[in-house]
């Protein structure tokens, strides 16, 4: 019995995606050759660009660093049954909270305090976005998805309006620099990955995917938050508040995508700057979806959507950079389409085996 | 004379808005999520300025736009119906398609990473001279077939929700598809042809975005999609309720252009408006917010 559920399960969990990367290299190949280049060159270029050079493989890192960030706080929102699409603005409050900190405390104050306390901030800094739909949603059943995005307007603009009218530097729309709180790159201790913008944040990263991963299979609470996800109405029958965790699960989740600006703030620039997210916070619905709402598959699907991100940058002399941007929109359409359909099939193949 | 130039400008912002949320009111009332108004839209857009250059016609533009609309309206429609692949992530992504398709192409064809040359738009009349600022011009800014289309979108889906035997079907297939298959009526059709009608409506607020501008630029709908959407919800998805929503979601931004020497109120919270009002909608303060029963749920 459980044998086939389980080769169904793996069968998913490893055929979508590389149907769906099947199919996006195919769409790619259509783009590059509409260009007038060879298909092979560029992919090689890509290759070359990102995998191939400490510089190249050091953005990558930098770039799956946030989407990890952003991916798991989709993720935890999808294990309790939500679709959290505010990932974008909760990563831009994080930013600045973060930037916030680091300006509001003394200069000098050592890292072992000042980098904790600036962490916290991006963490909380999330969380109060995140927390508003969670609310919305346990009082009024609002739906989570709208109240996300438009949530994520109201929070750039407002965000904007700040560092605008308030916080820029000269003609800039940054803050100043913060004054304690800056966290070593990764050239600092391997000089090859020198002029990269990898930082010490990676290792919050992989720090929080394997917190998240304790929470969700480990603790009580994530057995609850899951429960939830799967059969609500079973969850309520069994003693769990679903409104309490719809709650608690958005405020975790906007904190996680929050906890993702230290990465720009802390570890690269040392200052918020407007528009840093960049697209990050969406890109995190397609690291969720890719990485299977698992906090193991979630930082190996970050690398991939950074390695295809970076990948435009390598390949810009020859075929538009913006060529990634559709690749990364075909592999999440295409994800998206192969997983119900593997399972379909997966499932009656498994049918006809028990039958 | 300010009041008269208040109310045309505030139509002029309104006829993308109208035209997108008519179709987001057809879209989601046959229980397909309307969360691609922005990149059907952004499609059309491009699609128009380019038919619009290379034949030097609006008409073709116009053609083109709703093409390409009505194409992106059928991937949506192939995954999310045929594929029955989850609605919000396909309509994340086509937004992140048609950003990606449309600024790749506008390298292709105009070797810009901005925007296209000048293209040709709908300039019936237009004044010289002393008539050029006064009450007569501003009324001829209105004649253009696509704010007259504007004017009459809602309306009309109104009209076909209410009376057409479509418009029943499309809304027993939001409310409770198995039903309506029990009657007879294919359910994934219904869907089908709402989805693609819907793409060609909103595709008309992207034609009117570039030929409007007599360009494409990148990004060139800057999230009115959302707005439309966010008029689609904060209506209650009833047509009439909506277009009031788009007309009033324009007049702030009408209100904020004409003040903006003032200083009154800083444009970014006059921006957030519609989202913090769609936000206040949801949470059931202004009456209970009923979406259709059956949005977002996969047939069968």
């Amino acid at each position: 019995m459980s044998r086939p559920a389980n080769a169904g399960t793996l069968a998913t969990a490893w055929l979508a995606p590389l149907v769906a990367l099947l199919i996006a290299a195919l769409v790619g190949d259509i783009l590059i050759l509409s260009f007038g280049q060879a298909p092979g060159d560029v992919y090689r270029l890509l290759i070359e660009g990102t995998w191939g050079n400490a510089y190249g493989l050091g953005q990558v890192l930098y770039k799956a660093t946030t989407l990890t960030f952003t991916g798991l706080a989709v993720a935890l929102g999808l294990r309790a049954g939500l679709f959290n699409i505010g990932a974008e603005g909760q990563l831009a409050a994080g930013g600045f909270a973060a930037a916030m900190a680091g300006l509001l405390l003394p200069a000098g104050m050592p890292a072992v305090v000042a980098v904790p306390v600036c962490v916290i901030a991006a963490g909380v800094g999330g969380g109060v976005v995140g927390a508003v739909p969670g609310a919305l949603k346990a009082r009024f059943g609002a739906s989570e998805v709208i109240v996300t995005i438009m949530l994520n307007f109201v929070v750039l603009a407002l965000l904007n309006w700040i560092v605008a009218v308030k916080l820029h530097v000269g003609e800039s729309l940054h803050t100043p620099p913060i004054n304690a709180g800056t966290l070593p790159r990764l050239s600092d201790v391997a000089p090859a990955f020198h002029g990269s913008a990898a930082n010490a944040t990676i290792l919050l990263a992989a720090a929080t995917a394997a917190a998240v991963g304790w929470f969700l299979f480990r603790t009580r609470a994530g057995y609850d938050l899951r429960a939830t996800g799967l059969q609500p109405d079973a969850a309520e029958y069994g003693g769990i508040s679903v409104g309490r965790e719809h709650f608690r699960a958005m405020t975790m989740a906007g904190a996680l995508a929050g906890l993702g600006g230290v990465n720009y703030v802390l570890g690269y620039k040392q200052y918020y700057e407007e528009g840093f997210a960049a697209g990050a916070g969406f890109l995190g619905i397609a690291v969720a979806l890719v990485g299977r709402n698992h906090p193991a598959g979630v930082p190996l699907a970050a690398l991939l959507f950074a390695t295809i991100s970076q990948g435009g940058l390598a390949v810009n002399a020859i075929v538009p950079k913006q060529m990634v941007e559709v690749l990364t929109a075909v592999v999440i359409i295409a994800v998206a389409v192969t997983v119900p359909e593997v399972q379909r099939l997966v499932g009656s193949a498994a049918r006809r085996v028990t039958a | 004379m300010i009041v008269l130039a208040f109310l045309v400008q505030t139509l002029r912002i309104a006829t993308p808005y109208l035209l997108a949320a008519s179709g987001g009111v057809l879209s989601e009332r046959a229980g397909i999520i309307a969360l691609t108004l922005e990149g059907w839209m952004l499609t059309s857009a491009f699609c128009a300025a380019l038919g619009s250059f290379y034949a030097q016609s609006p008409w073709v533009g116009l053609l083109c736009g709703v093409a390409g609309g009505v194409a992106a309206a059928a991937l949506h429609a192939l995954a999310s119906i045929r594929y029955r692949a989850n609605q919000v992530v396909i309509g994340i992504a086509i937004n992140l398609l048609a950003i990606g398709v449309t600024r790749f192409f506008l390298r292709l064809a105009f070797d810009s990473s901005s925007n296209s040359p000048r293209v040709p738009g709908f300039d019936w009349y237009v004044a010289s001279g002393d008539a050029a600022s006064g009450p007569a011009a501003l009324l001829a800014s209105l004649v253009n077939p696509l704010v007259i289309a504007g004017i009459l979108a809602l309306p009309a889906v109104a009209l076909v929700l209410a009376n057409l035997p479509f418009g029943l079907r499309v809304r027993a297939v939001g409310e409770k598809p198995e039903a309506a298959e029990s009657l007879g009526v294919g359910p994934a059709r219904v869907r089908w042809a709402a989805v693609l009608f819907a793409g060609a409506l909103t595709s008309l607020g992207g034609v009117y975005l570039a030929l409007d501008q007599h360009q494409f630029t990148d990004n060139m709908t800057a999230g009115r999609g959302f707005i439309a959407l966010a008029a689609v919800i904060f209506g209650n998805w009833r047509p009439t309720r909506v277009a009031v929503a788009c007309v009033l979601f324009a007049a702030a931004e009408t209100f904020q252009i004409q003040l903006q020497g003032l200083q009154l109120i800083p444009s970014q919270f006059v921006e957030m408006i519609p989202y913090v009002l769609t936000i206040v909608a949801l949470a059931g303060v202004v009456g209970r917010a009923a979406p259709p029963a059956a949005l977002g749920k996969p047939i069968g």
